[in-house]
């Protein structure tokens, strides 16, 4: 790791309202991602996280600051399909990003417009389709599928085009269970297997306490940042800003309040139970 | 329930006719048509009407899928059919008060029904045996010289790409709408052709809305993954001419000739 | 009194055709008048299909649907008058929405009603009230709002039919934390006042132990279970194994119960985990 994948440094950036002002949205945000990174960008509904996530990939330019992508400054217009095929973007909506009635048609939709040849191109979607474990769908249409299988495909359309970083836009937040778990093993595998860096946007806590590194946003700025450990020991300020912490840790916390000795920074209910094992072991001294 | 309506017509199989290239089967489709027109004696119907007969056998489609196709078109055969019936002049066969029919009306009748007939069933064969997107490509393709002439090829092939994809989303869509209205009362069965109308504001808006926002989102999606229209574009697929349709080409080929040969041949089996 | 009685009830999609499928299968149910019932079960558990007969949307293939004791299909039963009795929210209903001011579109269901203008102005206000939008936002476009308004909007254009029984299919879905809590809080407090029958469909196992007091678990087109909360969240192995996930203070808790720890066999809410947890260790919590 090391090398810096991703750089926005003092971004700032307000939507346009009438009138000519604008509605600050991000309010001097810098961040740096490593490549090979697995990172998790935290915050409730216009906290500004989505709207950072539209910069990395060139949908969005910053008022001022600057955000560089694989090394290209993203004001660069005429670098703009650099930045893309560099970049991947997953949306939330499943259903609105496949082009194709054929999976492996929309799978191919990247590679197609990047003017590669027919061989290759065949060669990817199927590299991606098996990547996802979607490979047996390559013939479907999209409409057959459940959502945790769209948004796979589309995960692979974006794969296909080989970038080395993916921007997942709140990918599991129309999926049932189900669904939500088939995407998060895909992304993790993609980030284990082919190192592709991963900026995940999420609000459901118990996915970002997959990643590597946790990023929390509040009103155009980051609040926390570290590893989830860290992240998800700051209860407090969590719940104060509108976000939940996993049960596990929310529990563990509660308890603490009451005085007893638990340590910080529990994540799943494994840790949970043991650490309660060990309280409930040694009696009533372990708490004050 | 709306989501039971199949799109397109397509019939999956694996049928020599599945397996022609589609620009192959749009051309062949076209000169059937042609055939059928200049096909106007008796036996140059009946070659018509047996080629038909035979790609539907190799095609394996059933015949009750040609009744399907034919159902919709029934009211304009007969009234085709009536008309050339009552209102051609020639040798009355039958005439009661004003109204008479001839030997050349009758004729011309049973002549147009058929080719309607087979028009239908012929062109339906087309779509029972191609899949929408195989039948996009090879418009697509068909259609490529047109460029030179600025039409936008590429962009109308999208665009019913991206038609046929949605037509299913939207549909269930449209299912979802209609029961949540109902849901609040929405009353779309009963009242006048006005009230009806009125009743579909709830769903036509919500609808509208929806497809313009999910185009919002394709554009973008598509633009993110380096979509700049046709140019330097590259398809996965490669159409490519096999043995087996320059054989149905051939084939083609012959029974127009034959038609054209006995139009020529027998012009005395035509009342005229 | 009973409100929502199936007996047999039974829905196949698509007779005769390649596609039939049974979404229900020979339920039988009873649900009380004012009980709060959490309904789970994963996609394609037949959920949907079975809220979709209470308000009589779709029609049984076989069996009966009773409501308050009137059988919805019988021959003089004027089932539209049972669409306002029952009011059932969709999954995403924001999308819905078509009246030119949030107003007009609340009204929407008191106006098919029937009812007198003042009624229906009563009927909207109170509406608007019970899920927080204030009198300004009245006179705006659906479309202006924010997307956790118009999701609100939405319901209320429920709310504001004044159903005996209010159904509601994954009300919170894509919603932040904050937006969550802030409609199921919602909720609750419309069915403490109003004292309905609440049928709330979701995927979330916490939030349905936090707010019913029934719970009905749903597989393969049949009910596995419907019992109170806690009865149903001690069978927790069963229901994991049918492949649903039971909140994890409940799986925490298993787990200590594996150790041997002599723990509650139900628990499945995090106040109840805290005081448990006390309780072994011999101490009172310091707040409830």
């Amino acid at each position: 790791m090391g090398k810096e994948i991703i750089e926005a440094q003092n971004v700032v950036f307000g939507y346009p309202l009438e009138g000519g002002r604008k509605s600050p949205v991000l309010r001097d945000v810098s961040l740096s991602v490593a490549e090979g990174s697995f990172i998790a960008v935290l915050g409730h509904n216009g906290s500004g996280k989505s709207t950072f996530a539209k910069h990395f990939n060139g949908i969005l330019t910053p008022d001022s600051g600057t955000v560089t992508v694989c090394g290209i400054d993203t004001a660069q217009e005429d670098r703009l399909y650099d930045i893309r095929r560099q970049a991947g973007m997953v949306f939330q909506n499943p259903d609105n990003q496949i082009v194709a009635t054929i999976v492996e048609e929309d799978v191919a939709f990247g590679p197609e417009n990047l003017g590669l040849l027919p061989d290759e191109i065949r060669r990817r979607v199927d590299k991606a389709l098996t990547a996802v474990g979607m490979a047996e769908y390559m013939h479907h249409a999209p409409h057959q599928l459940s959502g945790g299988q769209k948004q796979r495909v589309a995960i692979a359309g974006v794969i296909a085009m080989t970038p080395r970083c993916i921007i997942l836009d709140e990918p599991t937040a129309m999926l049932d269970p189900q669904g939500r778990r088939e995407v998060m093993e895909a992304i993790k595998k993609l980030n284990q297997e082919q190192g592709i860096t991963i900026i995940l946007i999420t609000h459901y806590m118990e996915e970002a306490a997959q990643a590597d590194r946790v990023v929390v946003m509040n009103d155009g700025r980051i609040l926390l940042d570290g590893t989830p450990r860290e992240v998800f020991s700051h209860v407090q300020e969590l719940k104060d800003v509108g976000l939940d912490v996993p049960q596990a840790t929310e529990l563990c916390w509660r308890l603490r309040q009451e005085g007893c000795n638990l340590p910080e920074g529990i994540l799943t209910e494994e840790e949970c139970a043991q650490a309660l094992a060990q309280l409930l072991e040694v009696g009533p001294h372990a708490c004050h | 329930m709306l989501r039971d309506i199949t799109i397109g017509q397509y019939f999956p199989k694996d049928s020599l006719l599945h397996r022609l290239d589609p620009r192959v089967k749009i051309v062949l489709t076209l000169c059937y048509i042609i055939m059928l027109f200049a096909a106007s004696n008796p036996i140059g119907l009946i070659i018509g009407i047996v080629f038909l007969a035979v790609a539907y056998g190799v095609s394996g489609i059933p015949a009750a899928m040609i009744l399907k196709s034919l159902k919709p078109v029934t009211p304009v055969i007969i009234f085709t059919a009536a008309l050339n019936m009552f209102f051609i002049a020639g040798d009355p066969i039958w005439s009661f008060w004003k109204i008479q029919i001839t030997v050349q009306g009758l004729w011309t009748a049973v002549v147009m029904s058929i080719r309607i007939l087979c028009l239908i069933a012929g062109t339906s064969l087309l779509t029972y045996t191609t899949s929408p997107i195989a039948l996009t490509d090879g418009i697509e393709q068909l259609l490529d010289p047109l460029k030179r002439f600025h039409l936008p090829v590429h962009e109308l092939a999208m665009m019913m790409t991206i038609a046929l994809r949605f037509i299913p989303t939207l549909i269930e869509e449209t299912d979802k709408i209609i029961a949540a209205q109902k849901a609040r009362g929405a009353d779309m069965e009963s009242g006048g052709l006005i009230q009806r109308a009125k009743a579909l504001i709830p769903i036509l808006i919500p609808l509208f809305v929806s497809a313009f926002r999910r185009a919002d989102e394709l554009a973008l999606a598509m633009e993110c993954r380096c979509y700049r229209g046709g140019e330097g574009r590259t398809r996965m697929r490669r159409l490519k001419i096999q043995g087996r349709d320059i054989i149905c080409c051939i084939i083609t080929g012959f029974c127009i000739a034959a038609v054209i040969v006995v139009n020529l041949m027998a012009p005395h089996l035509i009342p005229m | 009194m009973l409100a929502i009685k199936t007996e047999g009830l039974t829905y196949t999609y698509s007779v005769g055709t390649p596609f039939e499928k049974t979404a229900v299968d020979h339920i039988n149910l009873e649900i009380e008048q004012g009980e709060f019932v959490g309904v789970i079960g994963h996609t394609g558990s037949g959920k949907s299909t079975l809220i979709q007969h209470f308000n009589g949307l779709l029609k049984p293939t076989s069996g009966r649907v009773l409501i308050h004791g009137t059988d919805l299909w019988a021959k003089d039963t004027d089932r539209r008058a049972f669409r306002f009795k029952v009011g059932l929210v969709f999954q995403y209903p924001e999308y819905q929405l078509f009246e030119e001011t949030v107003y007009k579109d609340i009204a929407f269901g008191p106006v098919n009603m029937g009812l007198s203008a003042e009624q229906v102005d009563q009927q909207v206000r109170e509406a608007a009230a019970f899920v927080g939008l204030r009198e300004e936002i009245l006179q705006k476009s659906p479309f202006e709002l924010s997307g956790g308004q118009k999701r609100r909007v939405a319901i209320a254009g429920v709310l504001a039919m004044n159903p005996d029984i209010l159904i509601l299919d994954e009300p919170t879905a894509g919603l932040d934390p904050k937006g969550r809590e802030k409609v199921l809080g919602e909720i609750k407090a419309y069915h403490k006042k109003r004292g309905n029958t609440v049928l709330l469909v979701s995927h979330s196992m916490e939030d349905i132990a936090r707010y019913a007091h029934k719970v009905l678990v749903l597989n393969r087109a049949g009910v596995m279970m419907y019992d109170d909360t806690a009865a149903v969240f001690s069978r927790a192995e069963e229901i994991w194994k049918g492949g649903l996930s039971v909140p994890q203070v409940t799986r925490i808790f298993s787990l200590l119960r594996e150790q041997g720890f002599p723990v509650n066999e139900s628990v499945y809410t995090m106040d109840f985990a805290v005081q448990e947890i006390l309780r072994l260790l011999g101490k009172e919590a310091s707040h409830a």
